[in-house]
C-alpha cells in the first residue's frame, strides 16, 4: 500500500511518468506482480467487506480512490483524463475529467466488449472450421483407407491377370505346337494320300489293262459292227492310206490353220492399229492446227519470227510423222513418239503463253484493238467492268456506313438509312399484311352494315309484332266468350301469348332446346342480334317456319315448301331451338293475322323420322271477331313440337290430313 | 407366241437335226422322226431296248441310238429307212457314245473308261484309243470338225492327245501341267485349247493347236477352284466360273484377266435391272385357267406370274452350302454367251433361283432375273440376244435387252418345263417336260408384244 502512496505525487507530472511507468511495468516483474496481486487482492477485500462496487469509495478514501483510479487510468493509457478532486478534502470530484474518464472507460469497455464478441464469433467460427476440418480429415482418412483397399484389390487382380496371361501364353504355345504338329500330320497325310492315290491309280490302270486284255481274249460275245452296207465318206473322197506323207500333210494342215488364225488375228490387230493411227493422226493434225500461229499481222518482231519458225518446224514434223505413220519399223515409232512429245511440249508452251496473254490483254485493251477484234465483246467487258465498279462502290459505301455505325454513335440519318436497309423487307411484309388487314376490314364493314340493316328491320318487325300482340290481346279481352278458360290460362301467365303454361314444362323444354341448339346452331345461316327468347317477332317466327323467305338466309329459304318432310324437320328444329318456350306437351298459339282469316284448316304433318314418327296434328280455327288464327298442336311424342302455319301456305295439301277436334282452347 | 400340242418322249431325248428340218424324239425303245414345220411323223424306228442316248449326225442323215445297259448302238438312216447298223460293244460295256464330226464314225467309251472305240461306218474298221480320262469333259471336237482333243491319264499324269478326225491320226500328244485334269475345250476358232484342273486347284491352261503352252492362269490358291469354263463364240473371251462365286474373263491376246464378275447377294448396282418374278394366285382354279388359256389365245399373257422391276439395293436369296459335303452347291456352274458374244448369262449355285446377265461391252452387270424357284436350264437364242429359261414349273421365261416376260405354257395336265432347246433358226423353242415335249413358236414380228 505504501507504493500506492508514493505514486500519488508523481501522478501530477503525467507526461514523464507515463513512459517511465510503462517501462517500469514492463521492466520490473516484481512491481507488476505486486500490482497484480494488489488488483486481485483489492476486489477480494472489497468483495468481502461490501456488496458491490459502490462500496469501493467511501467519504474517507476519496483521494486514495482518485489516485488509485488515476493510476489505473494511467496504466490503461488514459493519462490525459486525470481525475482530480475539486477540493483538497476531496469530497467532490471535478466533473469534467471524471466524466471524460468514465466516457473513455466506457468506450474502452464497449470496444472490449465488441472485441470480445468478435473474438467469440471468431472462436465459434474457428471451432466450426475445426469440426469441419476434423470431419474432412476423417472422411479423407476413410477414403484413403478405401483407396488403399482398392489398390490392394487391383494389385490382386493384376496378379491374377498376370497369372492368366502366363497360363494363356503357355496354352498358346501348346496350341502352336499342336498346330505345327497337325500341319505336319496333314502334310504327311497329304503325301501319304497322294502316294496312295497314285498307287491305287496304277493298280486301277493295271486292272483296266488286265480287264481289257481279258475282254479282248474272251470270245463269247465279240464286239462287232453290223452294217447293212458301208457308207461313203461325207466328203465323198476315198480314205487315204496312213503314210508319212499323210502325216506330213496333217502337220501342214495344222500349221496352215494355225497360220490362218494368226493371220486373222494379225489382220484384226492391224485394223485396230490403223484405226488408232487414224485417231492419232487426226489428233496430231488438230494439234498442229491449234498450235500453228495465226498472227500474220503481228509484225516483224523477234517473237513472231521465232514462232513462225517453230510452226514451220511443227509442220515439217507433222509431215514427217505422217510419213512415218505409214512405216512400221522401230525407229519410226521412236520418231513418232518424239514428235508427239515435242508437240505436247509445244502445246503446253502454247497454253502457258495463252495464260500470260490473257493477263496481258487487260493492259493492251485500249492500245491494241487487233487483239480483241470483237467490238461487242469489248463493250460487254466494259459494261461489266463498269458494273463491277459500281458494285464495288456500293459495297464500299455500305462498309463505310457499317463502320460508322460500329465506331461512332448513331447519327439519326445513318441510323434511319440503316434501319431502312434493314427493315425494307419488314416493311414489305407489313405492307402485305396491311393490305390483308384492309381487305378484312372492308369485309367486316360490309358485314356490319348487313347487321345494322338486319337490326333495323328486326326492330321494325318487333314493333309490328308488338302492335299485333296488343291488338290481339285487345281482341282477346273483347272476344273471350267461347274460350274463357283458355284465355284465362294464357293471359294469367302473363307476359306473352307465346309463353308456356307451366314452369316444369318450360324447364324441360329449355333443356331439350339447349340440347338441340348446340347441334343445330351450325344450320343457322346468320347469327341474329340477341333478342328475348320468349318473345320472337312474327316475321322471325315465320322465317323460322320458312313461311316467308329469309332475307339473310336466302340460300335456305327457297329450299322447299314446308310440307316437305325434310324441311318440316328442319323448321321444327328451328322453332324448337329459337323459341324454346313453345316446346312442350301442349302449346297454344294464337296469332293475330290480319287479312288471313281462313276457314278452319287442319294439317296433319308426319315426320319422316321413322315408323314411330312424331305426329303433329294442327288445327287452327278462325277467331270469331278478328282475322286471327288459333292453332292447336298436340304432339303425340315427347319430342314432338309445334308448327305454326300461316295462310300463305295451302294447308290442305298435306296428305292424310286428319282433323282433330278441340273443344275449346284447353289442355288436350 | 404359239405352242404346239404335246408329244410323248422319254429320257428327255429329243433333238432337232443340225439342218433344222427334223425333230427326233425317243419314246421308250422307239425313235420318232418328225418334220419340224408340220410335226408329222416321217419315220419311226424301233430299237432293241430302251434308248438311253440319241444323237444326230452332223449331216442330219443318220441318228445314233445308244442303249448303254446292253452296250449297243443302233444307227438309223433318214434317207434309207431300211438301212441299219448295229454296234455291239460286247461285255466291255458302254458309257458314252457320240458321232465324230464327219458323221461317219462313232466313238464309244467303254465302261471304266478302259478305252475309246472308234467305229467307222465307211469301212467297218475299228480302232481303239487307250487311257481316256474319266473326267468332266474329256473329249472335245474343234468347231470345224478337224481335230479332236482327248484327255488321257497315264502313269498318274495328265496328257492331251490331239487327233485329226479325218483319219484318226495322232497329231500331238503332250503332258499338261495339271494335278488332275478336269476338262478341255477348243476355242471356237479351233486354235486354242483350254484345259482346266479339277476343283482342288484353280488352274486354267491354254494350249495352242500344236501343243505349245500359251498361257497359264490361276486366280487364287488353297481354295476350291474352277467350276465351269466357256469360250465366247467370237473366241475373244474365255469365261471361267469358280467356286468363289465369281466369273473371270480372260482376253485372247494376253490371256490375262480383263474383267471379274462378282455374284453378290446384295445388288447395289444402279445400272443393273433386277427383274423379280412375282407369283399371283388367281381366284380361279388352275384347271379352269389352263382351259381358258387354251380356248382364248389372247389371254396367254395374263399369266399367273409376272416380273417386277426392283429398285436397288436388292437382296438375292442365298442358300448356304453344307461345308461337309463334297461338291458344295456354291459357285458359278453355268456360263453361256449369247450368239453375238455381247451378253453372258451365269448362274451361281448358291443363288439357284437367280440368273445374271452381264454386258460384255461394258463389262458390267446388265440384268438379274430372280425367279420364284430354282432355275433348271437356260439357253440363248442362236440368232438373237434372247435368253430362254425354265424353272421346272409350267412357265417359260424369256429375257431380251428390251425386257423380260413370263409365259404360261398352255397345255393340259400341267406341263412342267424341265429343259429347253432352241431350234437353230431361233424361231422355235423345244420345251421338254418329264415325259412330254412341246414346241413353242416365237413370232418374229412383235405382234404379240
Amino acid at each position: 500500500m505504501g507504493e500506492w502512496w508514493t505514486t500519488v505525487p508523481v501522478g501530477t507530472s503525467m507526461g514523464n511518468y507515463e513512459i517511465s511507468s510503462i517501462s517500469h511495468v514492463t521492466m520490473s516483474p516484481s512491481r507488476q506482480n505486486n500490482l497484480v496481486s494488489m488488483q486481485s487482492s483489492l476486489p477480494l477485500s472489497l468483495r468481502s467487506s461490501y456488496n458491490g462496487i459502490s462500496a469501493f469509495c467511501t467519504e474517507d478514501t476519496i483521494p486514495q480512490c482518485i489516485s488509485y483510479i488515476n493510476q489505473e487510468l494511467d496504466s490503461l493509457g488514459l493519462s490525459s483524463t486525470c481525475i482530480e478532486a475539486s477540493s483538497l478534502e476531496g469530497a467532490d470530484l471535478k466533473a469534467v475529467p471524471a466524466l471524460n474518464a468514465m466516457y473513455e472507460l466506457m468506450q474502452i469497455h464497449r470496444r472490449n466488449m465488441c472485441t470480445l464478441e468478435e473474438l467469440e464469433k471468431e472462436q465459434l467460427k474457428k471451432s466450426s472450421t475445426l469440426d469441419h476440418m476434423q470431419m474432412n480429415n476423417s472422411r479423407l482418412k476413410d477414403q484413403l483407407e478405401l483407396s488403399i483397399r482398392e489398390k490392394s484389390g487391383l494389385h490382386e487382380t493384376e496378379r491374377q491377370l498376370h497369372l492368366k496371361i502366363k497360363t494363356l501364353q503357355s496354352c498358346l504355345k501348346t496350341e502352336k505346337d499342336e498346330v505345327q504338329k497337325l500341319q505336319n500330320i496333314i502334310a504327311s497325310r497329304a503325301s501319304q494320300y497322294s502316294h496312295d492315290a497314285k498307287r491305287k491309280e496304277r493298280e486301277a490302270a493295271k486292272l483296266k489293262e488286265r480287264l481289257g486284255q481279258l475282254l479282248v481274249d474272251r470270245k463269247d460275245r465279240k464286239l462287232a459292227i453290223d452294217v447293212l452296207n458301208c457308207l461313203g465318206r461325207s466328203d465323198g473322197k476315198r480314205s487315204h492310206w496312213k503314210t508319212t506323207k499323210a502325216t506330213a500333210s496333217h502337220e501342214g494342215e495344222m500349221y496352215t490353220s494355225l497360220l490362218k488364225d494368226y493371220e486373222v488375228s494379225q489382220r484384226s490387230l492391224m485394223l485396230e492399229n490403223a484405226e488408232l493411227k487414224k485417231v492419232l493422226q487426226q489428233m496430231k493434225e488438230e494439234m498442229i492446227h491449234i498450235l500453228s500461229p495465226r498472227r500474220p499481222t503481228r509484225g516483224a518482231n523477234a517473237v513472231a519470227s521465232q514462232e513462225q519458225a517453230d510452226s514451220d518446224g511443227e509442220e515439217k514434223a507433222g509431215d514427217f510423222s505422217r510419213e512415218t505413220l505409214d512405216q512400221s519399223c522401230e525407229h519410226a515409232r521412236e520418231q513418232l513418239t518424239n514428235s508427239i512429245r515435242q508437240q505436247w511440249r509445244k502445246l503446253r508452251n502454247h497454253m502457258e503463253k495463252l495464260d500470260s496473254q490473257a493477263s496481258q490483254v487487260q493492259n493492251q485493251l485500249e492500245s491494241n484493238k487487233e487483239v480483241i477484234p470483237r467490238e461487242t465483246h469489248e463493250d460487254e467487258m466494259e459494261r461489266m467492268r463498269h458494273e463491277v465498279q459500281q458494285c464495288k462502290e456500293f459495297i464500299h459505301a455500305q462498309q463505310q456506313l457499317l463502320q460508322q455505325q460500329l465506331n461512332t454513335s448513331f447519327d439519326d440519318e445513318t441510323a434511319a438509312l440503316l434501319n431502312d436497309c434493314y427493315t425494307l423487307e419488314e416493311k414489305e411484309r407489313l405492307k402485305e399484311e396491311w393490305r390483308l388487314f384492309e381487305e378484312q376490314k372492308r369485309n367486316f364493314e360490309r358485314e356490319r352494315m348487313n347487321f345494322t340493316e338486319a337490326a333495323i328491320r328486326l326492330g321494325r318487325e318487333k314493333k309490328a309484332f308488338e302492335e299485333d300482340r296488343a291488338s290481339w290481346l285487345k281482341n282477346q279481352f273483347l272476344n273471350m266468350t267461347p274460350f274463357s278458360d283458355h284465355r284465362r290460362c294464357s293471359s294469367s301467365d302473363g307476359q306473352s301469348a307465346l309463353s308456356i303454361k307451366s314452369e316444369p314444362e318450360m324447364r324441360m323444354s329449355s333443356t331439350k332446346a339447349r340440347l338441340v341448339t348446340s347441334s343445330t346452331h351450325a344450320t343457322f345461316s346468320t347469327p341474329k342480334p340477341t333478342q328475348s327468347a320468349t318473345v320472337p317477332s312474327t316475321t322471325e317466327l315465320y322465317r323460322t317456319l320458312r313461311l316467308i323467305p329469309d332475307s339473310s338466309s336466302s340460300r335456305h329459304s327457297n329450299r322447299g315448301r314446308w310440307q316437305e318432310s325434310s324441311s318440316i324437320e328442319d323448321g321444327d328444329i328451328r322453332v324448337k331451338s329459337r323459341n324454346r318456350v313453345r316446346c312442350g306437351d301442349l302449346s297454344i298459339f294464337s296469332l293475330g293475322l290480319p287479312g288471313s282469316g281462313r276457314p278452319s284448316t287442319v294439317l296433319h304433318a308426319e315426320r319422316l323420322a321413322g315408323p314411330s314418327a312424331h305426329r303433329c296434328v294442327l288445327q287452327h280455327q278462325p277467331f270469331q271477331a278478328t282475322e286471327g288464327l288459333l292453332l292447336l298442336v298436340k304432339p303425340l311424342h315427347s319430342l314432338a313440337f309445334i308448327l305454326m302455319l300461316q295462310g300463305k301456305v295451302d294447308l290442305n295439301t298435306a296428305p292424310h290430313a286428319k282433323p282433330l277436334y278441340c273443344h275449346g282452347i284447353s289442355r288436350v | 407366241m404359239n405352242f404346239s400340242e404335246v408329244f410323248k418322249q422319254s429320257n428327255q431325248l429329243c433333238k432337232v437335226s443340225p439342218d433344222g428340218k427334223y425333230l427326233a424324239t425317243c419314246v421308250q425303245y422307239r425313235l420318232v422322226v418328225r418334220d419340224v414345220s408340220t410335226l408329222q411323223i416321217l419315220q419311226l424306228y424301233t430299237c432293241l431296248d430302251q434308248i438311253s442316248h440319241m444323237d444326230w449326225s452332223s449331216d442330219s442323215l443318220f441318228i445314233l441310238c445308244a442303249m448303254y445297259k446292253r452296250g449297243l448302238v443302233q444307227v438309223w438312216s433318214l434317207e434309207q429307212p431300211d438301212w441299219h447298223c448295229k454296234i455291239d460293244e460286247g461285255s466291255i460295256g458302254l458309257v458314252s457314245s457320240r458321232w465324230s464330226p464327219d458323221g461317219r464314225h462313232i466313238l464309244n467309251t467303254t465302261e471304266f473308261h478302259l478305252r475309246v472305240t472308234v467305229w467307222s461306218l465307211c469301212t467297218k474298221a475299228v480302232s481303239y484309243i487307250k487311257y481316256p480320262k474319266a473326267c468332266q469333259k474329256g473329249i472335245d471336237f474343234s468347231r470345224d470338225g478337224c481335230y479332236m482333243a482327248l484327255a488321257e491319264r497315264r502313269d498318274c499324269k495328265d496328257y492331251v492327245s490331239v487327233f485329226v478326225c479325218d483319219d484318226w491320226h495322232l497329231l500331238r500328244h503332250f503332258e499338261t501341267e495339271t494335278q488332275d485334269l478336269a476338262g478341255l475345250e477348243w476355242s471356237p476358232n479351233g486354235c486354242v485349247l483350254a484345259v482346266w484342273d479339277s476343283c482342288l486347284e484353280y488352274k486354267v491352261l491354254l494350249y495352242s493347236l500344236d501343243g505349245r503352252l500359251l498361257s497359264t492362269y490361276s486366280a487364287y490358291e488353297w481354295s476350291l477352284g474352277v467350276k465351269s469354263v466357256t469360250w465366247s463364240p467370237s473366241s475373244q473371251f474365255l469365261a471361267i466360273g469358280s467356286y468363289d462365286e465369281k466369273v473371270r474373263i480372260l482376253n485372247h491376246i494376253t490371256w490375262k484377266k480383263i474383267a471379274q464378275f462378282e455374284h453378290i447377294a446384295t445388288i447395289n448396282n444402279t445400272k443393273a435391272v433386277v427383274y423379280k418374278e412375282v407369283e399371283k394366285r388367281p381366284a380361279v382354279g388352275s384347271d379352269d385357267l389352263s382351259l381358258h388359256n387354251i380356248t382364248i389365245g389372247t389371254t396367254l399373257f395374263n399369266t399367273q406370274s409376272k416380273y417386277e422391276i426392283c429398285p436397288p439395293p436388292v437382296q438375292v436369296p442365298v442358300v448356304k452350302p453344307d461345308p461337309d459335303r463334297a461338291n458344295p452347291k456354291i459357285g458359278v456352274s453355268t456360263l453361256a454367251f449369247s450368239s453375238d458374244s455381247r451378253y453372258l448369262a451365269t448362274k451361281n449355285d448358291n443363288m439357284a433361283s437367280v440368273v445374271w446377265v452381264w454386258d460384255m461391252q461394258k463389262m458390267s452387270l446388265l440384268a438379274v432375273l430372280e425367279q420364284t424357284s430354282a432355275v433348271r436350264c437356260f439357253q440363248w437364242d442362236p440368232r438373237r440376244p434372247r435368253l430362254a429359261l425354265c424353272t421346272g414349273n409350267t412357265k417359260l421365261y424369256l429375257w431380251s435387252p428390251a425386257g423380260c416376260v413370263s409365259v404360261q405354257v398352255p397345255t393340259e395336265g400341267g406341263f412342267q418345263v424341265q429343259s429347253l432347246n432352241w431350234h437353230c433358226c431361233g424361231e422355235t423353242l423345244i420345251l421338254l417336260g418329264k415325259d412330254q415335249l412341246c414346241l413353242c413358236y416365237m413370232d418374229t414380228d412383235q405382234e404379240d408384244k
